[in-house]
C-alpha cells in the first residue's frame, strides 16, 4: 500500500510531497510527544499527530516515515511545509481526530 | 566497510527551529560510509535527543562524531545549568521542561532514557552551573 492509496481512501488533503506519494506504507504510529514517536515508530510508518510545527519533519526524516498526517484540520506552519518539501516527506491533513484516522488506517492495513 | 570519519557541529540554545539539523546531517553521513540501517537509526535518535536537550536547556553545545572501524562515538558537551540529580534525570518521565517546550511535544522526560536505550555504552557527567557531557558509544 502506498501513500497515494491512503490519500484517496481517506480523503486527505496533500499539503506537500505530491511527487512522493508512491512511498510504501508498512504501518502506523500515533503520538504528539516527539521523543515517544522517535522511540516507538518504525520506518515506513504513517505518523498521525496534531503537532504542526517544523520540528516534526526531522523526526520523520530520522525515522524514515512514509508520511505525516495532521489531525483535526491542523494546518502546517509555512516552515513545516518548506522543510517537508525539501526532505521529500508528504504532509497530509485530515479533518478527523487522531483516534478516528488511526482506526481507519488500521482497517486499511489489516483488512 | 571499514571507512571512518570525524566531524564536529555546534548547537545553540533556544534555537528550536534548528532542532534535528545535526542529527539529520549525521544520519546522511553514516549512510554514505555504509553504516547499517539499524545502527544509523540508533545514532540518529541519540543525536536528535541530545540536540534537543542542548536547545531546550543549555546555552550552547558541541556534537562530535567519530566513526572508527568498529564503533561510533558521539560526544556531546554543553555549557549551561547542568543537571543536579543525574539519577532522577535518567528516569523515564522526569522532566524540568517549561510549558513552551512541552507544547511543542518536547520535554516528555524521555530524552536521556532514549539516548541510553540507543547506546551500547552511555556515560553522563554534569556539573551544576557549568554544563553536561554525554558520551555515546554504538558498535558498528
Amino acid at each position: 500500500m502506498d501513500v497515494a492509496f491512503l490519500v484517496e481512501k481517506l480523503g486527505l488533503t496533500v499539503r506537500c510531497g505530491e511527487d512522493r506519494l508512491d512511498r510504501e506504507v508498512s504501518g502506523g504510529y500515533a503520538g504528539d510527544l516527539l521523543s515517544n514517536v522517535l522511540a516507538g515508530s518504525k520506518n515506513g510508518d504513517v505518523w498521525v499527530t496534531c503537532q504542526a510545527h517544523q520540528n516534526i519533519v526531522a523526526v520523520s526524516v530520522l525515522k524514515e516515515h512514509a508520511c505525516i498526517i495532521l489531525t483535526q484540520g491542523r494546518q502546517p506552519d509555512t516552515d513545516t511545509i518548506e522543510r517537508a518539501s525539501q526532505e521529500g516527506i508528504p504532509l497530509l491533513v485530515t479533518e478527523l481526530s487522531g483516534f478516528e484516522i488511526a482506526g481507519r488506517i488500521y482497517g486499511l492495513l489489516h483488512p | 566497510m571499514t571507512q571512518g570519519c570525524e566531524c564536529s557541529f555546534s548547537v545553540e540554545g533556544e534555537k528550536f527551529a534548528e532542532a534535528g539539523k545535526v542529527s539529520v546531517e549525521i544520519k546522511k553521513m553514516l549512510k554514505k560510509i555504509g553504516i547499517p540501517d539499524d545502527v544509523r537509526r540508533r545514532a540518529a535518535i541519540a543525536t536528535y535527543e541530545s540536540e534537543v536537550n542542548i536547545i531546550s536547556y543549555a546555552i550552547e553545545g558541541t556534537v562530535k562524531l567519530q566513526v572508527t572501524r568498529d564503533r561510533i562515538l558521539i560526544d556531546i558537551r554543553d555549557t549551561g545549568p547542568g543537571i543536579s540529580n543525574i539519577e532522577q534525570a535518567m528516569e523515564q518521565g522526569y522532566s524540568t521542561a517549561n510549558d513552551r517546550i512541552r507544547e511543542m511535544g518536547f520535554g516528555a522526560g524521555m530524552g536521556l532514557f532514549n539516548i541510553k536505550n540507543c547506546s551500547d555504552t552511555f556515560e553522563i557527567s554534569s556539573e551544576e552551573g557549568k554544563g553536561t557531557h554525554l558520551k555515546i558509544l554504538i558498535n558498528r
